[in-house]
């Protein structure tokens, strides 16, 4: 009854998505953070910030965030943290150029980004049903273009920029 | 349902006849207001959305008439009909057409004049749209007047086009903006409002009615207030002048905005009510033809107002086209219209009230058929998509009103507004749509 009434929109909001957006991971200011930036998607009206803790060695140590906005950029911001811990910030950027194809492309069209987490894009994967709806992209990736901001040390994005 | 399309035929029949002679008609007594009959006034209104092969597509449930209304037929006939057998440029040709046209663009001037109960024909400058008509006002008006140490009065109901106009001339000239803020239902402040007015204070710009509460403001009020000091008052009424009657004169604006568009009208042109005094002391907006009296490399003249503002090729077609829009509404009459959309808005509100979770934004007890609200836990977009996967659509996100939702501490709205051919079971479906997103977010 409720996949007709709503479509194809059930493969946008998978079980999943629908968790990760109603109960998100790691949403939180972590104390001992060292770099972050905000992002915003004037558009709709999601705001998020995105804290990263850096380590000396170039990895990961914790990333969290803080903020809402719909249950996709919720449940995208929610999974990125989860993936993104442990990698080195070249990791972690090859995995968002990966992510962002899976966002914007058909798996025929996707190019080889070299070697990723093929985990962690399989846990991703479940978000490539924003492909279907093109408004909805910038969801699923203002928590990563924000993660960008934080890496770089830029502060702040907007998705209207 | 056979019965149904008889008379549904039968009183569209009569409906058409006359309005196109509805100036040489002594008043005929009112008819109760038929929304079916109505409806099969627009064309669109008879699609499907969402349709696919392998897949039936659902009915349209436009709600999103805050944003632009749907055209008539009567307005795609008259826009065609210009084109087919009615056009060439205006104000500038010896040749049969011309002439023809330029009296059918100018009788729209004519016709827009009354809508407002404007005193004469004159005061109707026509712009692109209501956001140039109030930049036009800023760039003319705004320019020549204004200086540091001046206040201009804005409200927190603003819509952006009627915010960052006067910020940007505020960069250019240094003079300070004050703001009405508003209480928990929407209202503005009115003794705050009559505080801020003083002798710095040299206009006052708000909204007729907001694009997101709905409030319709005390614009006679506001006026009354501000000409105590000797004060101009601009009212944007993008969501006003299509929902009710507007009389200019009775509420003693200097400037009054409306747009094309969100009047069943084309888009591409919006109109400017300006004081007959106050327009003649503005210089030209922009420059070009049309505006002129006399060009030479010594010096040029400009028209007297309203033309002195048109420059260019104005746009015919879309005039034309307001014209039959201004007609149809007419045909319908503002009041009866109010009193339809009205009943939409009691329903909607009712039903959404009744649903947990649901917070109204904007209770003001005068309302434009406008429903902005949120729901718990539940963000506006994904409420706004599932809702149009239903059909039904409606608007999500921030309006183009930031400091208003940022007054509710709110970082959008979904928002439901509501046109002449809305009916309750449409109301409804609003709601019903509502508890569905609810059902399965749970």
């Amino acid at each position: 009854m409720l996949n007709d009434q709503f479509g194809d929109l059930r493969d946008l909001y998978q079980e999943v998505i629908l968790d990760h957006g109603k109960h998100p991971r790691n949403h939180r200011h972590p104390p001992d953070a060292n770099r972050e930036a905000r992002g915003d998607n004037p558009l709709c009206g999601d705001r998020i910030t995105v804290y990263l803790t850096l380590g000396e060695d170039g990895v990961i140590r914790d990333v969290a965030f803080e903020g809402r906005g719909c249950a996709i950029s919720t449940a995208s911001a929610s999974l990125m943290t989860e993936v993104i811990r442990g990698k080195t910030e070249p990791d972690a950027r090859a995995l968002f150029e990966c992510f962002h194809d899976l966002c914007t492309k058909d798996d025929a069209e996707i190019d080889a980004h070299g070697p990723v987490d093929e985990d962690a894009l399989d846990r991703l994967r479940v978000l490539s049903g924003v492909r279907e709806f093109p408004v909805r992209v910038k969801c699923a990736t203002l928590a990563w273009h924000t993660l960008s901001a934080a890496l770089a040390g830029a502060g702040k994005i907007s998705t209207e920029s | 349902m056979p019965d149904a399309h008889r008379l549904r035929g039968q009183t569209h029949t009569t409906h058409s006849s006359h309005s196109s002679h509805s100036s040489h008609r002594p008043a005929l007594p009112p008819e109760p207001y038929d929304v079916e009959r109505v409806r099969t006034d627009f064309p669109i209104l008879q699609r499907l959305v969402h349709e696919r092969p392998g897949r039936l597509g659902k009915p349209l449930v436009y709600l999103d008439n805050a944003a632009s209304g749907q055209k008539p037929r009567a307005v795609i006939d008259a826009m065609t009909r210009c084109m087919e057998l009615e056009y060439a440029n205006v104000h500038r040709g010896i040749h049969y057409l011309s002439q023809q046209t330029t009296d059918a663009y100018e009788a729209v001037r004519g016709k827009i004049a009354c809508f407002l109960n404007a005193p004469s024909r004159e005061n109707i400058v026509i712009t692109r749209n209501a956001t140039e008509a109030i930049n036009l006002v800023a760039a003319t008006w705004g320019r020549t007047f204004l200086e540091a140490g001046d206040e201009v009065v804005l409200s927190v109901l603003e819509h952006h086009a009627n915010i960052v106009p006067w910020q940007l001339l505020q960069a250019e000239k240094g003079f300070t903006i004050k703001v009405v803020p508003c209480d928990e239902r929407g209202l503005l402040d009115l003794d705050a409002y009559a505080g801020l007015l003083g002798p710095k204070t040299k206009l006052v710009a708000i909204t007729h009615g907001s694009n997101v509460t709905g409030t319709v403001t005390p614009a006679a009020e506001i006026a009354r207030l501000a000409h105590h000091h000797g004060i101009l008052v601009l009212f944007d009424g993008s969501q006003t002048a299509v929902h009710m009657p507007v009389d200019v004169q009775a509420i003693d604006a200097d400037f009054y905005i409306f747009t094309g568009h969100k009047l069943y009208g084309p888009t591409g042109i919006g109109v400017l009510y300006g004081r007959k005094s106050v327009l003649h002391q503005m210089p030209p907006y922009q420059g070009g033809g049309d505006m002129i009296s006399a060009v030479s490399f010594e010096g040029t003249t400009y028209r007297p107002p309203p033309y002195r503002f048109e420059a260019g090729t104005p746009p015919i077609i879309e005039g034309i086209g307001l014209g039959a829009a201004i007609d149809y509404v007419e045909s319908l009459g503002r009041s009866a219209i109010a009193l339809h959309e009205h009943s939409l808005l009691e329903r909607a509100t009712r039903r959404l009230e009744q649903i947990e979770g649901v917070r109204i934004i904007g209770t003001a007890p005068d309302k434009a058929a406008i429903l902005s609200f949120v729901l718990d836990g539940i963000h506006p977009h994904d409420l706004g998509m599932l809702a149009d996967q239903m059909g039904v659509a409606i608007r999500v996100g921030r309006h183009c009103a930031e400091p208003l939702l940022a007054r509710f501490g709110v970082e959008a709205t979904a928002r439901a507004s509501f046109g002449l051919y809305n009916t309750i079971a449409e109301a409804d479906a609003l709601a019903d749509a509502v508890l569905a997103v609810k059902e399965f977010f749970r």
